[in-house]
């Protein structure tokens, strides 16, 4: 048998064991009730320690990730390290606001970010800009995980367009039967094999000579590039652009609504808590990964057809025993499936919350919910397979550059929303919109530049915006800053002119509340999206002075 | 309840991996190598160690806030 046919056997009976647990995955644990949204899309909120720490790594340390990051440090060095510090840094901050947003959602019953900012600020109008702005950012970010999906079939042989279409149908059948409980139990194989793809990725190195030589191997290559910023170090002028990116990434998986849901699904927040403290490990395997790109750098990995998302697969082909690189191709490929599967969940449930009962079908039963997420999120699968297949991969990535943009521009009511209600209603949707309209003009107008400097293509190019002077910052916190700025701004106006801010629906206490909670699920005040007369007129409104 | 305000000051110990990382103007350079990793590359992993320490401190030590 050749090395090729033992990879693609073993890639082959992987998946189809996938394929299998993700079927059977609606029978676990299985509720009374299984026909509501919060059983489909949040698994009934009742997720352990150990299940919301495999679906979190599954959900957000995708395919994407594990296949771009060392792409970038393969093309560029320390820059495309940026993912590792960016990783880290949400940790803590996971632990503090994730448990806020868990709290008043298991109080009101929310799923989304757009569902807290109705409630939050009294404007269904504003949760419908989260949701909408949610929603468009979302599609392209499951895009790229199908381009990695892509990328990891075209390696492995499968090229062309059925294998991916396969794949698509058979992730959308899984999620349309089994909702958040198929990729929760398909990210606890993802991480068996990945933990083994790993392992195996640091015992070729040390073979290879150790870190020394890769990393070694790698400097030799960049000294040897035209390009100044590329190298295993920062540039002086390279720091701006490389912080403005880590905090801009960071603040914006937490506004990206597939990152809250699956934290919705834990049973209570001492698991959010614990799963904070844990999700470093994760990180550790994201820095392995980046430093991977350097090791395929040294021993002259050539990408296939010039896409820079074949090293890693292409250096698993070279380097691995046939029998681990199809168990790396396939932890890679369901690696891209779960993220694909919780994001589609996540932009169907906003959709179904935000959109279709405040606007189209106000009284919509439970079973009406669960039934049009279950549908959107197949078309969200398949509108970004048709992005990919009938338009350009190119041009997803380009989206999903725009997407992180965008999404960064709900922080101010979705995140710091969760400290503070002092913003005005119409000054947050001011604010986003401002934000929006600077960040894309910005993206608009950067050049896509080749190593040299020349310039290759006039828009959309990149996120980094120079300075002039060498350095650059990241698009996203400059759109973030206007959008602030144009938020306090507006807010201080309306207040000097007295106009009222929308009743907020939440309470202090709302934001500690844990799973043991009397008050659970104050959703009926919310059924139309429309806040209710206040049923405790009594209470003191916070933030209304 | 002057327990559970004392306690929730071990809070803004999660400064501390929340800046660390961001440290990079300082963690720019290869010396000293750790198993032949730069510098910069290993600092974040040490970061990443450093979250999880901290952050499993504070859990521990406000945990009774968990139950109100």
């Amino acid at each position: 048998m050749s090395d090729r046919t033992i990879e693609v056997g073993v890639f082959v009976a992987l998946m189809a064991v996938v394929v299998l647990a993700g079927f059977g995955a609606a029978r676990w644990r299985a509720p009374d009730n299984p026909h509501t949204l919060e059983e489909w899309g949040v698994g009934g909120r009742a997720f352990g320690n150990w299940t919301i720490w495999f679906l979190l790594g599954g959900s957000m340390y995708s395919a994407y990730t594990f296949i771009a990051v060392p792409a970038l440090t393969y093309g560029v060095g320390a820059i495309g390290y940026f993912a590792v510090p960016f990783a880290v840094i949400t940790t803590p901050f996971t632990f503090i606001f994730t448990t806020k947003a868990w709290s008043v959602a298991r109080r009101h019953g929310f799923l989304t970010h757009s569902e807290f900012a109705t409630a939050r600020f009294g404007s269904p109008g504003l949760g419908a800009l989260v949701a909408v702005t949610g929603i468009l950012a979302t599609i392209p970010y499951v895009a790229v995980q199908l381009v990695s999906l892509q990328a990891v079939l075209r390696t492995v042989g499968f090229g062309g367009e059925w294998p991916l279409l396969a794949a698509v149908t058979v992730v959308s059948i899984c999620t349309f039967r089994s909702g958040l409980r198929a990729p929760a139990l398909l990210s606890i194989v993802k991480d068996v094999l990945l933990a083994w793809m790993l392992l195996t990725a640091v015992l070729m190195v040390a073979m290879y000579g150790g870190w020394d030589s890769a990393f070694d191997g790698a400097a030799t290559r960049f000294a040897a590039t035209p390009n100044p910023a590329d190298g295993l170090l920062l540039p002086d002028t390279g720091h701006l652009g490389f912080l403005t990116l880590v905090i801009g990434s960071v603040l914006a998986i937490f506004a990206y609504p597939h990152a809250l849901l699956g934290m919705l699904a834990a049973k209570d927040r001492a698991t959010i808590r614990r799963n904070a403290a844990a999700l470093p490990i994760y990180c550790i395997a994201l820095a392995i990964m980046a430093m991977l790109g350097f090791f395929a750098l040294s021993r002259g990995v050539r990408p296939a057809d010039g896409d820079l998302n074949t090293v890693v697969p292409q250096m698993i082909h070279e380097f691995f025993p046939p029998w681990s690189a199809g168990i790396a191709y396939a932890a890679l490929s369901v690696a891209a499936l779960i993220p694909a599967s919780v994001m589609s969940i996540a932009a169907a449930t906003t959709f179904t919350r935000s959109l279709y009962r405040p606007y189209l079908r106000p009284n919509a039963t439970q079973a009406t919910e669960a039934k049009v997420s279950r549908w959107v999120s197949l078309i969200v699968k398949f509108g970004a397979a048709a992005l990919i297949l009938a338009v350009d991969p190119a041009f997803s990535v380009d989206l999903q550059l725009i997407g992180g943009v965008v999404i960064l521009q709900t922080i101010p009511t979705v995140l710091l929303g969760l400290i503070t209600r002092w913003f005005h209603r119409a000054a947050l949707i001011s604010g986003l919109i401002a934000g929006l309209a600077v960040g894309v003009v910005m993206l608009y107008l950067t050049p896509r530049l080749d190593g040299a400097g020349r310039t290759v293509a006039e828009h959309f190019g990149g996120s980094s915006w120079s300075l002039g002077d060498g350095r650059s910052i990241y698009v996203g916190i400059v759109a973030l800053v206007v959008n602030l700025v144009v938020t306090v701004v507006v807010t201080l106006v309306l207040r000097v002119a007295k106009v009222p801010s929308g009743a907020d629906q939440t309470r202090p206490d709302d934001y500690l509340a844990d799973a043991d909670d009397p008050y659970m699920q104050r959703l009926d005040q919310l059924i139309d999206g429309l806040p209710r007369a206040d049923e405790n007129p009594g209470r003191p409104r916070e933030g209304v002075r | 309840m002057p327990t559970r305000s004392r306690s929730r000051h071990w809070q803004w110990l999660l400064i501390v991996p929340t800046a660390a990382p961001l440290l990079t103007p300082y963690a720019n350079r290869i010396e000293p190598r750790m198993a032949g990793v730069p510098f910069f590359f290993w600092y974040q992993i040490a970061c990443a160690l450093l979250a999880m320490v901290v952050i499993t401190f504070v859990h521990l030590v406000t945990r009774e806030d968990d139950h109100e």
